[in-house]
């Protein structure tokens, strides 16, 4: 029995056909990517839905920042915004309703090298797959999560969501929603997020200002994006756009974004609250203090091949 | 008085039946009567059953045996039960010591050591007719008259020679040590070593407590000493020259997982699948790997198949309930074609079960657990050196097929401790690091892989054509953008299956134990594989046609089943799962489904409990007739 059926062999890394190298492409000799280079297939979304702006702005955050296709993974669960990674070029991954969080801890994880980008909805981040929203939160992984939040369920046509104001009437709720809707915000505050913005696709400047703040934070860093579903729930967001006759009032400067009760006081005022940065501090994340773990781990045994660490083990079975 | 009765009465059954036993024959002093040394007998095995509470330490008892057993190079193989409640509770450890083949933990004991008066009565019956039970004189008060001279009785007062021991501390915390004294006594042990192993468990406590367990030892050890009862030595072992390891098959898992290049898991505590995460994440930081306790299964799942698509290949398990959990995500593994390695430790279900028994009632989940049609690869180790070296395979396959791959093991295998030759750790470990230079162009999906076989590229990696790849649960074209079409989702479920479909043409066609033609060919899978294989030989020294065959790779089955069959006027699939609607086992309903063979047919156990020779011969007898 001691012995392998399968032993070790390299393996190429395609699966029998012939991949061609090409040389290495210095950071100096490249060119930020175009929005025609980052684009994939056509947004499948409904014309005038909210996500187009979020896609428009990534994409310009991309150019902007220099982020190669390479460093990039986009990520998504399920929903009509989950569709996300499939109209960008760039390495991605459309996983299961609810769950994008803990495949994107995966990646984040055990690849420091890597930007990860989250999109999802709110039926994704605040239903289906709540807890894991509330745990990413809490360990602070690195990685930053946009909910294009719309306040109902679009793919599936028109459902009760648990962001639905109270009294919205949908197909499982004819009568209007009785449940109390999940406020983003204090939502993740409470689960400790260590970067709390809230935006709205209307507002472009302002959404791209909230990507590259949350891009740049070191940690779980979580936009909400008022993100209106034209089919299902038009003028959900009528309050909160100046061209319809509403107001996108900024978070003052006074307000002291380490001040987690505060933050919160101002996740409390009336619809449609105002914009910008709620809450944002500086916590160890999941990252750093593995990565101590391991470091100190290492120390212990420094010089040792894989296979030297291992016999220790078995040293101390005989 | 009842006591004194029984010490009367014991002697009496002693000297009865110390001639008409076998293995045990040899002079017998009357406890508690200074005499001189026995003469000591050479035994080939033993089975000592250790029967107490599970806070008293059995387990460390048993551990010890085992391990002296390895270093001595001796076969051995352990056999546990655990209560379920959260503290205490009656717990047994069997550790059957033999210096030939070991196979099973033994279906009779020769010793029982009874720490209370339940352990006496729940046990007595397992031990085999002449056997010896040394029972703590201090808890067993009541012997069983009509058993006196079935077995030999023989009394300590282990309690209070214990607290004696450490100094009258009141507390008879190290009669497990004291126990192991007198066990290595009555059967010879070597001293030295296990001194050095009682050292080595104690090293890094507080010095006080290394003496204290060496004076327990010590005063065991010179009890039986002083009243000179039975010697025995064991044969010598014939594992001369390998070196010898002792572990679980849990830690074979998490060490195979080590050696095979690892470095990513997840997982969500749940017996007994937790002795494995808890390993992992105690290892993984020293070879630069992480393991992380997600919120859930789910998240647990999902996050070894996120690092599995950053770039290589993650481990994530579970039990029963758990895998039930991590079925839609599986379901993704399998459309996306991402690696993965899924360890299933099985134990009594549905639900909640039976958590701290053995059983193998997840064959069916993890060849067909999910939605849609999502073929996986489903191996079963059959012994805890198999964990070591089926782990490793199951990182491979999952790496070469791009596939989810499922490792399905037992409570049995997973507690169960027994010694094997050391692996060449140099020759095994590897390194499965992603390779992330830049390639030209790639189709994670190209339909034109011969097989099917593709793998995926991890982040990271540049492509120069521009075109990256998504990787997705949605049905999708060869880039990874999704599709409704017909024709497209036929060439995908076709791919997905094709290269399984070749794995199964490549596996080792398994080698019946025993003549290939005869009247009952009893197959088995898992932890069958050693009590089949006794079954085997026992009926085979009785005249029988009887021989053996072990299925390791579940889904796919390998090839040349059917003619192994033809040997064989019955086939009887041995499982311990229930019969199910139609009279088979999971097993041996899927064996049905592939070869519509009559032949097969099952010989299933849901007691919780691993199978006893007798068990498996009276049944394969019975249903031959």
């Amino acid at each position: 029995m001691n012995s392998l059926a399968f032993p070790f062999v390299p393996l190429d890394r395609t699966g029998g056909i012939p991949l061609i190298p090409v040389p290495p492409l210095p950071d100096s000799e490249r060119k930020p990517l175009t929005k025609k280079e980052v684009s994939a297939d056509h947004p499948t979304w409904c014309p005038g839905c909210g996500d187009f702006s979020v896609l428009a702005l990534y994409f310009k955050m991309i150019e902007k920042r220099k982020l190669w296709h390479e460093k990039i993974t986009t990520v998504a669960g399920i929903g009509c915004s989950s569709r996300f990674p499939y109209f960008v070029q760039a390495h991605g991954a459309h996983y299961i309703h609810g769950r994008a969080l803990p495949f994107a801890s995966g990646i984040s994880l055990s690849r420091p090298d890597l930007h990860v980008f989250v999109f999802g909805g709110d039926g994704d981040a605040f239903s289906i797959g709540g807890n894991h929203f509330n745990h990413t939160a809490r360990k602070n992984i690195k990685l930053t999560y946009v909910v294009m939040d719309n306040q109902v369920y679009g793919l599936t046509k028109n459902q009760t969501s648990p962001t639905s104001p109270l009294g919205r009437k949908s197909k499982t709720d004819a009568w209007g929603s009785a449940d109390r809707p999940i406020n983003p915000m204090k939502q993740a505050i409470s689960a400790g997020a260590t970067f709390v913005g809230r935006t709205s696709a209307t507002s472009p400047n302002h959404v791209l200002e909230m990507m590259e703040a949350a891009m740049d934070h070191d940690g779980f860093s979580f936009i909400e994006c008022l993100s209106e579903c034209v089919e299902f729930f038009p003028g959900a967001f009528d309050a909160a756009i100046p061209r319809k006759g509403g107001k996108f009032e900024l978070i003052p400067p006074s307000h002291d974004v380490t001040d987690e009760y505060a933050a919160y006081r101002l996740a409390d005022n009336p619809w449609p609250g105002q914009f910008g940065i709620f809450y944002k501090v500086n916590r160890p994340t999941k990252n750093a203090s593995e990565a101590k773990i391991i470091a100190d781990h290492r120390a212990k045994v420094t010089g040792l091949a894989d296979w030297q660490i291992l016999q220790k083990n078995f040293d101390r079975m005989k | 008085m009842s006591a004194l009765l029984g010490l009367a009465l014991c002697r009496a059954g002693t000297w009865l039946n110390f001639l008409k036993n076998p293995i045990f024959m040899s002079t017998t002093i009357v406890p508690g009567t200074p005499g001189p040394v026995s003469q000591i007998s050479q035994i080939p095995e033993a089975v000592i059953r250790i029967a107490g509470n599970s806070q008293d330490g059995i387990q460390a008892i048993g551990g010890f045996l085992a391990r002296l057993a390895g270093r001595s190079e001796q076969e051995v193989m352990t056999f546990m039960t655990i209560p379920s409640t959260i503290s205490g509770g009656p717990s047994i450890f069997q550790v059957r010591i033999g210096s030939g083949e070991v196979l099973s933990a033994g279906d009779e004991a020769d010793m029982l050591l009874a720490f209370y008066q339940h352990s006496y009565d729940n046990h007595l019956g397992s031990l085999r007719k002449g056997g010896v039970v040394l029972y703590d004189s201090d808890h067993v008060k009541e012997l069983q008259p009509e058993n006196l001279s079935k077995y030999r009785h023989v009394g300590v007062a282990i309690s209070g020679l214990t607290v004696e021991a450490i100094g009258g501390s009141g507390r008879d915390k190290g009669k497990n040590v004291f126990a192991l004294g007198l066990l290595a006594r009555m059967f010879d042990l070597s001293v030295p070593k296990l001194h050095k192993l009682l050292e080595e468990r104690f090293t890094g406590k507080d010095p006080s407590i290394v003496q204290n367990a060496l004076n327990c030892f010590n005063a065991g050890y010179n009890y039986t000493l002083a009243t000179a009862h039975e010697l025995f030595r064991l044969k010598p072992g014939e594992n001369v020259g390998h070196n010898q390891v002792v572990m679980s098959g849990n830690e074979a898992i998490a060490l195979g997982l080590l050696a095979a290049g690892v470095r990513f898991g997840a997982g969500y505590p749940i017996t007994p699948w937790s002795d494995i995460m808890e390993m992992l994440r105690r290892e993984l930081p020293k070879y630069g790997g992480i393991f992380v306790q997600g919120e859930d299964e789910i998240a647990s799942v999902s996050m070894a198949i996120g690092a599995s698509y950053a770039g290589r290949v993650a481990v994530t398990g579970s039990s029963g309930p758990g895998i039930a959990l991590k079925t839609e995500a599986l379901g993704w593994a399998s459309m996306a074609e991402m690696p993965l390695v899924i360890i299933d430790v099985q134990r009594g279900g549905p639900s909640t079960g039976m958590p701290t028994s053995v059983e193998q009632s997840d064959l069916n989940i993890a060849c067909f657990g999910g939605h849609g049609d999502s073929p996986r690869v489903v191996l079963a180790p059959s012994t805890v050196e198999d964990c070591f070296y089926t782990a490793i395979e199951a990182v491979n396959l999952a790496r070469k097929y791009s596939t989810p791959v499922i490792l399905l093991t037992d409570q049995g295998i997973a507690t169960r401790i027994e010694a094997f030759p050391e692996p060449d750790l140099k020759k095994v470990c590897q390194d499965i690091s992603p390779d992330l230079s830049p390639i030209a162009d790639h189709k994670p999906y190209d339909l034109s892989a011969p097989d099917g076989i593709t793998r995926h590229i991890a982040p990271g990696t540049r492509v120069a054509s521009g075109k990256y790849p998504v990787v997705t649960g949605l049905e999708h074209d060869e880039l990874g953008h999704p599709t409704g079409s017909p024709k497209l989702h036929i060439a995908m479920t076709s791919k997905r299956r094709s290269k399984l479909q070749k794995l199964g043409r490549e596996l080792p066609v398994p080698k019946v134990y025993g003549p290939s033609e005869g009247q009952i060919l009893l197959v088995g899978w898992g932890s069958a594989q050693g009590p089949i294989q006794e079954a085997v030989k026992t009926a085979r020294a009785a005249g029988e046609a009887v021989s053996g065959l072990h299925i390791k790779y579940i889904n796919p089955l390998p090839e040349g089943l059917e003619q192994i069959f033809e040997g064989f006027r019955h086939v009887f699939v041995v499982e311990l799962n229930d019969e199910g609607l139609y009279g088979y086992g999971q097993l041996a309903a899927v064996l049905r489904a592939r070869y519509c063979n009559p032949k097969i047919r099952g010989i299933n156990k849901v007691d919780g409990l691993t199978w006893k020779i007798r068990e498996i011969l009276d049944r394969a007898r019975a249903l031959a007739q």
